[in-house]
């Protein structure tokens, strides 16, 4: 029972296996490269490739900062339901009413 | 005994480890926290379709090709970004008990937090100076609006931040302080994702 009363412990234990420092600092170098390659787009012509690279990127960098820096990737399944369930209805709002007005025709 | 501790834990919920039981074994104030950050995606999802609908509408006033300064909003964007990075140190040197190091990142993270809104505020001083005002079109509208609900945002997260250090540093916060910095840094790099969105459907394509 010993065994079981710690296990319990650890699972629910909200300091989540976090980031170490120095995963951090890489994290947010990939993330300062990916904004420049952002930025790049301003000045150099991608052509048929802009809007894809910027959307690419902007998602990219907004899972990464969710799941490291926030670390809701480590977290329960619970605290994730929450946060998507909101980021969904966020998605679903904005495409009907972007739809609504027309916004895609 | 160990039986009788363990029974007891079911009975009346688990230990978070923060000196508190919830019936869930999860901490209450992370999954406040969680919800909060989900229902603030609908408000600003609200705010970026209305943008998105409004971009094109500008019959009079400066074009936002005109007046916008991507080099400038870059570098606010590189530095909110950063200061996610810093907020992580915050938290791993809270959960370290590290409490110097703690309050050192939390300043930092606060400096760079103001630095952004300082720019911003630059930034909408000098579109009004080029005649961008909040009632110029319906682009400008909604641009004040999208920008200056995240500014205000970040804005409390400088408040928060500095809160907490001077709490820290005075001693008087009550409960787990690794969790309170987790939280709030849970706030700071919701800001930062939502301006991640706002710099790329905003600034780099253009209206």
């Amino acid at each position: 029972m010993n065994a079981t009363a710690t296990d319990t412990h650890e699972q629910h234990d909200s300091h989540a296996p976090g980031l170490s420092d120095a995963t951090a600092i890489k994290i947010a170098l990939i993330l300062a490269a990916m904004t420049a390659l952002e930025v790049s787009t301003y000045y150099v012509d991608f052509g048929a490739f802009f809007m894809p690279v910027l959307m690419v990127l902007m998602v990219v960098k907004f899972f990464t900062v969710v799941s490291y820096f926030m670390h809701l990737k480590f977290e329960h399944q619970m605290f994730k339901l929450l946060f998507y369930t909101g980021l969904g209805l966020a998605l679903f709002v904005y495409f009907v009413a972007l739809a609504t007005f027309k916004f895609f025709s | 005994m160990d039986d009788v501790a363990v029974l007891a834990n079911h009975d009346t919920g688990h230990d978070t480890g923060h000196g508190h039981s919830t019936s869930t074994g999860l901490s209450n104030n992370k999954m406040a926290m969680w919800l909060f950050l989900g229902s603030e995606c609908l408000l600003f999802g609200g705010l970026i379709s209305t943008y998105m609908l409004y971009r094109g509408r500008i019959t009079q006033g400066p074009r936002p090709s005109q007046i916008f300064d991507i080099p400038f909003t870059s570098v606010s964007s590189f530095v909110l970004l950063m200061s996610s990075l810093t907020m992580v140190l915050a938290v791993t040197s809270a959960q370290r008990k590290d409490n110097e190091r703690t309050k050192l990142w939390l300043t930092i993270t606060a400096l760079l937090g103001a630095t952004f809104v300082g720019g911003q505020v630059y930034e909408f001083t000098a579109f009004y100076n080029e005649g961008l005002g909040f009632t110029t079109n319906l682009f400008s509208s909604s641009f004040y609006t999208l920008t200056g609900f995240h500014g205000v945002h970040v804005t409390i997260g400088v408040i928060m931040l500095l809160s907490l250090r001077g709490v820290i540093s005075a001693n008087k916060d009550t409960g787990d302080r690794a969790e309170v910095v987790e939280l709030i840094g849970l706030y700071w790099h919701f800001v930062d994702i939502v301006w991640i969105i706002i710099f790329t459907l905003v600034y780099l394509i253009p209206a």
